[in-house]
């Protein structure tokens, strides 16, 4: 057995100014397994994989590869040692090709001058024709979406012929037909032989790919065990530390009149035909459906981001033009946006200033003057509403967690006093604690009778969050099912429907 | 508000927790945060001990002056910088503005008055050339901003067409009514007072009234930034334009207005600087921009965008002025001037950015 061993952490120590990140990790990993390291936001599953690629110096522990103790200085180092890593915020670069992607920083070339180019585009086809990928390798990676950026990346770790690859929350962007595609390429690459680590907060999907799982806690090592001998509720109960029975809050909301109406949405600039639906006061909305069938450009039009050529909006009988963001917020609307880091937060700016920057007016005194006062209260309110863990009003946002910041700008978006709440993906890469408030918090929302659409491609948070779903495909509205009522099954059927 | 005691002590606190290689790695990290405090202070004490005057009344009202002359330029162009952007239309909006206050307040009965057809020059006819050459800097401003926003330009071509575009004017200007590019002279007593007169005597040096401005200036700049939608605004356009945007702030006008706002301070700029030159030329104003970009930098207005404080930027142009004042009184000449000028922004912007470089 000990032979079989590819990947050793042993006693993994890390201590930030005031904080123990790390407290004697260890984790093994054999060849020809996947196992799934889980724990909650903030519990040190990024940290130890920041040791293990040398992003940061371990203070204590040894690791080994292949029975060789080995200590990285960087992740090219691990990279040239066959230790691969497929980030979960993807850094490539977006202005260049798919292939100076995959083969930046150790282009073929001839002579050990000019670049290869005709080789380059000869090997990264045979490493798409063996994943299965349909990618051009001369696409420029800004043009494709998230997740074909993803399969880019696995490519690349591919690539190196590594025997140890860890893949930090792969399907965070990915929709279920293409997770099968990436299970699948897990699967082989298993059978192969190479050793990986899998880190997700998708119960699921670790039940079903993971040979072991191990749990962290709070830097902490917590079990390790054959999954086949967890269920998934044990799990959770270690992550936490508690049992936590239900993954969704009680549906409590009573979907009232019909208040928002969309009517034959089609867009100027991208595939969106005739999108038409309805929502109520109090009701949760699902939009459902594949990576680019427009669940994503659907709320960006509705907000006016996007640019419409034809449809309208109303809300309660009264016409929105919404041409713009400033004329939504003004009629009622919210977007919280699915790349947060993108178009979500203000890195540099701290907690308050990314709470009151929509919602300035409220702070206008004589006409000009913003007071201090006011806007500390305000954040200050939501901070606490929200149980936002932050040191200060003062922190830069940046240095929160996912989580956090989510709630940061749910808050931003709540000060603005919306009717109709956009929400693209508002639970993407938090983890299951932060993502049952999150999952209240909209509930709370419904309550009060605010109208919610919400874009998931997680599909059993739709199911378990919505009253209704509607089903995009190709641009188009497929169908519109009772969350109910409905199977995972026939929302599939609906979302294939244009394909 | 936190104690500034309690909080002292809480971080000497965690201080004495932390090992030997975080305690030095705390101590570096702090000194090259403030290095440029440091050497400054080192600067100034060395500068005291070889000319004890350095350090009198004198030579204090001597800077003052000199970074009043400085700071309105370097404050319009800190928003630009906020916004990641830049303007190097600067200098030459200066000259601009400076030859036309020259002209619409020369003496009555100068010999080569440019335009006999002007009023006679009283406070009025001052103030109102005065808000003349603001909206026109802030005209040329408000071109700046309108092509960056409306048509994605990176600020750094548009302000270098502007800039050239400005120069142009200028030339042609230069040679109006048979003025053959002479400089602009004869300008009148009343205008020289109401920029360069007496405010009081600092040490024996006079100390003129447009430091008084400078300082209200500044103290509207600092409104503007931190107590205004459009300071907001301008923050949080330079921090994420794309999540400005979808948070309903209107990156257009912020965009232009910023511009617009530099404009106008290159305008009051040039109103004083007519004064401060004695007679305009065609030059007046060149590179005017450099010192004013090294300023912000120093300061701490940082080219990543999104941040930056007034506060910072007087202090870079305080910086700024006491080495030239310093150096000066050395007798270090000019050529060695540029080369320490150069090194120390090279310095500044590189100890800035290991402030947002993410240590790993």
């Amino acid at each position: 057995m000990q032979q079989d061993v590819l990947l050793k952490m042993k006693d993994i120590t890390k201590t930030f100014p005031g904080v123990r990140a790390l407290d004697h990790v260890s984790l093994e990993l054999q060849k020809g397994t996947v196992h799934a390291l889980m724990g909650e936001n903030g519990a040190g599953k990024s940290t130890l994989m920041k040791c293990l690629f040398g992003i940061y110096n371990k203070d204590d522990g040894h690791i080994y590869l292949e029975g060789k103790e080995v200590n990285f200085k960087s992740s090219k180092e691990a990279l040239e040692n066959g230790v691969a890593m497929v980030h979960q915020e993807l850094n490539q670069a977006l202005k260049r090709s798919v292939m100076d992607n995959i083969w930046l920083g150790r282009y073929p070339t001839i002579g050990g001058i000019a670049v290869n180019e005709r080789k380059m585009y000869k090997d990264t086809m045979a490493v798409f024709d063996e994943l299965d990928i349909h990618v051009d390798p001369h696409r420029i990676m800004s043009t494709m979406p998230v997740s074909q950026r993803q399969m880019v990346e696995i490519a690349k770790a591919v690539s190196y012929n590594s025997k140890v690859i860890v893949f930090d929350e792969p399907t965070s962007s990915l929709t279920e037909e293409e997770v099968e595609h990436l299970f699948r390429i897990i699967n082989m690459l298993r059978d192969r032989g190479v050793g990986i680590i899998y880190i997700s907060h998708k119960m699921a999907e670790i039940k079903r790919i993971s040979d072991y799982i191990t749990v962290m806690r709070d830097g902490q090592w917590v079990a390790t065990r054959p999954a086949a001998e967890l269920e998934m509720n044990d799990i959770i109960r270690l992550m936490v530390g508690r049992e936590l029975t239900n993954q969704f809050p009680p549906k409590t909301n009573q979907p009232g009149e019909v208040y928002l109406k969309v009517d034959g949405i089609t867009g100027m600039y991208n595939q969106l035909r005739d999108v038409s639906f309805e929502a109520r006061r109090g009701e949760i909305v699902g939009l459902a459906g594949l990576d680019s069938s427009g669940r994503t450009e659907t709320l960006e039009s509705i907000f006016g981001v996007r640019t419409r050529k034809n449809g309208s909006i109303t809300l309660d009988g009264r016409p929105c033009l919404n041409r713009s963001a400033q004329e939504s917020i003004k009629n009622g609307f919210a977007l919280l946006t699915e790349e947060r880091r993108a178009t979500g937060i203000f890195g540099v700016l701290n907690i308050r200033d990314n709470t009151v920057i929509s919602s300035l007016k409220r702070h206008k005194r004589f006409g000009i003057y913003l007071s201090e006062k006011s806007q500390r209260e305000d954040t200050q309110r939501y901070i606490d509403a929200m149980r936002t863990k932050t040191p200060s009003q003062e922190t830069k946002i940046r240095s929160l967690s996912g989580g956090n910041q989510q709630k940061v700008i749910i808050g931003r978006w709540l000060l603005t006093d919306p009717e109709v709440l956009l929400l693209d993906e508002p639970t993407r890469g938090i983890d299951v604690g932060a993502k049952y408030e999150i999952y209240q918090l909209i509930l709370d929302l419904a309550n009060k009778g605010k109208t919610v659409l919400m874009v998931s491609s997680e599909m059993p948070e739709l199911l378990g969050i919505c009253d209704r779903i509607v089903v995009m495909s190709g641009g188009r509205v497929a169908g519109e099912v009772d969350a109910r009522s409905t199977t995972q099954e026939e929302i599939m059927t609906l979302a294939a429907k244009y394909v | 508000m936190a104690n500034p005691i309690t909080t002292l002590r809480n971080s000497a606190e965690e201080f004495k927790q932390l090992d030997a290689k975080d305690k030095k790695r705390t101590i570096t990290d702090s000194i090259l945060n403030n290095a440029l405090y440091i050497l400054m202070l080192i600067f100034v004490i060395y500068t005291a001990i070889e000319r004890p005057n350095f350090l009198s009344l004198g030579s204090l009202a001597n800077l003052i002056t000199q970074v009043a002359a400085y700071l309105p330029l370097a404050l319009g162009i800190g928003g630009c910088i906020v916004l990641t952007g830049t303007d190097l239309s600067a200098g030459r909006v200066v000259g601009f503005t400076a030859a036309l206050a020259g002209v619409f307040l020369q003496k009555a009965d100068f010999a080569n008055k440019m335009f006999s057809f002007l009023p006679t020059v009283n406070i009025w006819w001052i103030l109102a050339t005065m808000l003349i050459v603001i909206a026109i800097g802030a005209v040329i401003g408000l071109v700046n901003g309108f092509f960056v926003a409306k048509f994605s330009l990176h600020p750094f071509i548009v302000t270098l067409s502007t800039q050239l575009i400005t120069y142009g004017i200028i030339l042609w200007f230069f040679s109006l009514n048979g003025n053959n590019g002479q400089p602009i002279s004869g300008l009148s007593a009343e205008y020289k007072d109401f920029v360069g007169g007496t405010m009081f005597r600092l040490g024996g040096v006079a100390v003129p009234w447009y430091v008084l401005y400078a300082i209200l200036l500044t103290g509207l700049m600092w409104f503007i930034w931190n107590k205004t939608t459009f300071g907001k605004n301008m923050f949080a356009v330079g921090s994420n334009a794309e999540a400005a945007k979808v948070s309903g702030v209107n990156v257009f006008w912020t965009t232009v207005l910023v511009h617009t706002l530099a404009g106008a301070m290159y305008g009051y700029s040039g109103f004083i600087e007519g004064v401060r030159s004695g007679s305009v030329a065609a030059n007046t104003g060149l590179n005017a921009e450099c010192d004013a970009i090294a300023a912000c930098v120093i300061g701490g207005v940082s080219f990543v965008g999104g941040t930056g404080k007034i506060s910072g930027i007087i202090m870079g142009v305080c910086v700024l002025r006491l080495i030239f004042v310093a150096l000066t009184m050395l007798g270090v000449d000019s050529s060695s001037l540029y080369i320490i000028k150069g090194a120390i922004i090279l310095c500044a912007c590189a100890l800035d950015m290991r402030k947002y470089l993410v240590k790993k």
